[in-house]
């Protein structure tokens, strides 16, 4: 039978750039906002720098992230849910080594209530001392919890070998650091840190961009700057180290990791290192993918990809096995790194990956949520619509010359630190075959 | 309520039974392309457990005129994705890309509708893929598939309900390309599917090419609905299971719930219901459980299997699920549930709370149809389960509509003998 002849495509049509304003508040606050009108709704994100250098700091911001709505001066805990539910919405408060987040969507009517309650939140959050004791408790046994994840005990290890004693080396705070603090140092966190100097709000959705940035210099003009943000330290150079395999006894599948570090995004080099990525195991119609699932059936979830942080991007690898594959994954992990790294992909890859970045950028950013979601992500570097233009400008310039380039650079595996979680006694002997294991 | 934005819908059936839906919205430069069969877990043959999900996986194996690997490649490199699910009462494909690949979309989604590339290697393969699958999502996992895969078995006596839709490894092993060819033959016939499309296409010219990609497969005849129906529990169920990765203890508790097809009035009191026991930090359970006795880690209530209200034929399943430290006794727990849904079910709601749940439903549903896919799947969903992809539309006025007694009411079925509970002993360590 003679094969049918696939579709081409058709003309395709441009994105436009929605319209959208910018402003810098007296207090230092950068307001982004962008209409983009699919649903009568408004998508917020704020970002506030939240980067810390003592060892407590890390349990004190979870703490704060899970505490900040537990009342205000003016409101309970439950008023103050109840006022948020009134207008169709619900905030979220999370942190990390590099920053707090806030996030929420509001039935478009309701911004101004929304924009509201935010400023009565930043600058009168009342950290009760018997609420914060039950979210002490409560946030001590989710990390005990989190704690027997495989994944999380990979990144764990990951991230101690890829940042050694930098706050990026820490995943999770100690629960004994979080038993440690108390609804005090919160309220003095929050007045240090919960600043508008450095920091970013972005409002995406059905409004006016003019009349939004009105909006919320009127609502935030109580929140008074203050001290200078502290910003995340440098990374010191990575050392890869043997392979480390940490033992989970009875494991039945081996959690592979590999890390490394990739350029940033405001490299110029960065549009190629994302298809290096692409083409190597960043999505399905990849070499990893090929190789380790659809040819040898060795695992489900073979995937890399490129995680930003303030001061520093890295690379990540992650597939999870059966423990009886777990040395033949690594080798042929080494085998598609080694590849990349040494010999150039082909034409039609690259075009495949490239069109697929372009594909994904337009459509990840076709809704309100994730519009907001991808500019608050390019805050930290300061980064903004610009920015996505610029890449996706950058995307279709990439050459096979110019992956081959990032990937010697960031994919060798001579310059990735492995971690291996799993049934130790059963895969160790195996992977020495390979070479050394800590 | 704010006026969600309005969908129109067309629809057409092909000669073969293919149903057709096209939802145009022209905003966007995106278009969704999804194919929802009518076959799911609740469809599967004593013996061969986890078989539509199987089958799921090999239909991205290759079809006629498309090499293993090329159906994502194709999709990929024309800028889109693609994915594929497997639920109790259907099994779907689709594709999201940039509108001027919606031909090729056709192309691909009509080849393997009339034949898939099954080889005894394909198979071989994705049986070793499916394992992984479930090792990583179920048993090298803390709460691994619970209460998803094991709270059924305690509500349910039937194999159609009961039985564990991911699959026994010693099924999936023993599965052959015959069963597969059977399968496909009973279940993926045109007239026991639907066909959506969504998003930036014209009209008329779509569904031209509908025709000339899904027209020539020749039609089959469809299998009968799976049989569903059993009697209501009439006293409580209790069993308790050990996880022993898990480090703190878990209980979910299970109630049939009114027939969302054939009752749709009746169904979605409910939908209301778990809203007000478990959504954000105002619900009651939240208030209850996590705020005033420190007895969760975190509870959450809702419909179906996997949190879909609308993605199921009856019967479904109300769950009420709570992750509680070990100092916690499990009765303590049931009994602060009761109460909650005593209060609800004596005292009625609040003033003023079924106004703020509404808000926020509606936030909800506006931020879910905000996407294409969000909207093809949903469409999908709709026509294939309850025969109106319209409801998608009506669902934020159909929801608004729903009245603080019928939700009091609904509170009230909610009975201990009417219960199954599975309990998840923590066996992990500290």
């Amino acid at each position: 039978m003679s094969l049918l002849a696939v579709p081409a495509l058709g003309p395709s049509r441009a994105a436009r750039r929605p319209a959208s304003a910018e402003r810098v508040l007296s207090s230092g606050l950068r307001v982004l906002a962008v209409r983009r009108a699919g649903v009568p709704l408004v998508e917020l994100r704020l970002r506030i720098p939240f980067a810390g250098r003592a060892a407590v700091h890390r349990a004190r911001a979870s703490l704060l992230s899970s505490s900040m709505l537990l009342g205000t001066d003016q409101r309970t805990e439950l008023e103050l849910a109840h006022a948020l539910q009134e207008v169709g919405t619900e905030l979220s408060v999370s942190s990390d080594a590099d920053r707090l987040l806030v996030g929420g969507v509001v039935l478009r009517a309701g911004l101004p209530a929304l924009l509201d309650l935010l400023a009565e939140v930043l600058t009168a959050a009342s950290y009760p001392s018997s609420l914060v004791e039950g979210e002490r408790r409560r946030l001590i046994e989710h990390l005990r919890v989190a704690r027997s994840q495989p994944d999380v005990i990979a990144r764990v290890a990951r991230a101690e070998r890829l940042f050694g004693a930098h706050p990026y080396g820490r995943v999770l705070p100690e629960q004994d650091e979080v038993a440690a603090q108390t609804a005090t140092a919160l309220r003095r966190l929050h007045r240090d840190r919960v600043q508008p100097g450095g920091s970013t709000l972005v409002l995406v959705g059905d409004l006016s961009p003019a009349r939004t940035l009105d909006a919320v210099e009127a609502s935030l003009s109580d929140w008074p700057a203050g001290a200078a943000p502290v910003s995340s330290a440098a990374v010191p150079p990575l050392v890869p180290g043997p392979l480390l395999l940490v033992d989970r006894a009875g494991s039945v599948q081996s959690s592979l990791r590999f890390g490394g570090r990739s350029c940033a995004r405001t490299d110029p080099g960065y549009p190629a290192m994302q298809l290096a990525n692409l083409v190597f195991g960043g999505y399905f119609s990849s070499r990893y993918v090929e190789n380790i699932r659809e040819d040898k059936g060795y695992t489900y979830t073979p995937r890399s990809s490129i995680e930003h942080r303030q001061v520093i991007s890295s690379f990540y690898i992650g597939a999870d096995v059966a423990t009886k594959v777990t040395a033949p994954a690594l080798l042929e992990t080494r085998y598609e790194l080694g590849r990349m790294a040494t010999l150039p992909v082909r034409q039609a890859e690259l075009d495949t990956a490239r069109q697929y970045a372009l594909g994904n950028l337009a459509m990840s950013t076709a809704t309100q949520a994730g519009l907001a979601s991808t500019l608050i992500g390019l805050a930290g570097p300061g980064l903004d619509l610009d920015w996505l233009a610029a890449y996706r400008r950058g995307l279709l310039e990439v050459t096979v010359e110019d992956v081959f380039e990032q990937s010697r650079t960031f994919l060798a595996p001579s310059g990735l630190t492995t971690v291996i979680v799993g049934d130790a006694d059963a895969v160790r002997a195996d992977l020495a075959t390979l070479g050394e294991v800590e | 309520m704010p006026a969600a934005p309005s969908y129109p819908i067309e629809r057409l059936t092909l000669e073969n039974g293919l149903r057709v839906v096209l939802a145009p919205d022209r905003r966007a430069a995106v278009v969704g392309v999804a194919v929802y069969y009518d076959v799911g877990m609740r469809s599967e043959p004593e013996g061969r457990t986890g078989f539509a999900h199987l089958f799921e996986h090999l239909m991205f194996q290759g079809s006629a005129n498309v090499e293993k690997m090329a159906h994502m490649r194709h999709v990929q490199s024309a800028g889109g994705t693609v994915n594929g699910s497997t639920r109790r009462d259907y099994t779907n494909y689709f594709e999201i890309l940039p509108s001027n690949a919606l031909e090729l979309a056709l192309f691909l989604e009509a080849d393997r509708m009339r034949s898939p590339r099954i080889t005894e290697e394909n198979l071989a393969n994705q049986i070793s893929v499916v394992k992984e699958e479930i090792r990583v999502n179920v048993l090298n996992q803390p709460y691994g598939g619970f209460p998803w895969l094991s709270l059924p078995p305690v509500l349910f006596d039937t194999f159609p309900n009961a039985h564990n839709g991911y699959g026994d490894f010693a099924d999936l092993d023993s599965a052959t390309v015959a069963d597969a060819a059977a399968f496909f033959d009973r279940y993926y016939a045109p007239g026991n599917a639907v066909l959506c499309l969504c998003g930036d296409l014209p009209v008329q010219p779509t569904a031209e090419l509908a025709e000339r990609y899904f027209g020539s497969i020749p039609a089959r005849p469809t299998p009968p609905p799976p049989f569903a129906g059993e009697p209501d529990l009439t006293s409580e169920r209790r069993k308790s299971t050990v996880d022993s990765l898990a480090r703190a203890p878990a209980v979910a508790m299970g109630w049939r719930i009114p027939d969302p097809v054939g009752d749709l009035d009746s169904y979605l009191p409910y939908v209301v219901l778990a809203e007000i026991l478990s959504e954000g930090d105002a619900s009651r359970l939240e208030q209850r459980l996590v705020r005033r006795d420190r007895a969760a880690l975190q509870q959450s209530a809702y419909l179906g299997l996997f949190g879909d209200p609308f993605d199921s034929r009856d019967p479904v399943t109300m769950t009420v699920q709570v992750t509680h430290p070990r100092q916690v006794a499990v009765d303590s727990v049931l009994k602060a549930v009761d109460e909650e849904l005593d209060r609800l079910a004596t005292e009625g709601l609040e003033d003023g709370e079924l106004r703020r749940v509404n808000a926020r439903m509606a936030t909800q549903l506006l931020r879910e149809a905000d996407s294409v896919d969000g909207r093809t799947l949903q469409f999908a969903a709709y026509e294939l389960v309850h025969g109106r992809a319209e409801l998608l539309g009506e669902m934020p006025g159909r929801l608004a509509g729903v009245t603080a007694d019928s939700v009091a009411a609904a509170a009230a079925t909610l009975r201990p003998e009417r219960r199954a509970v599975l309990e998840l002993v923590a066996g992990g360590g500290k």
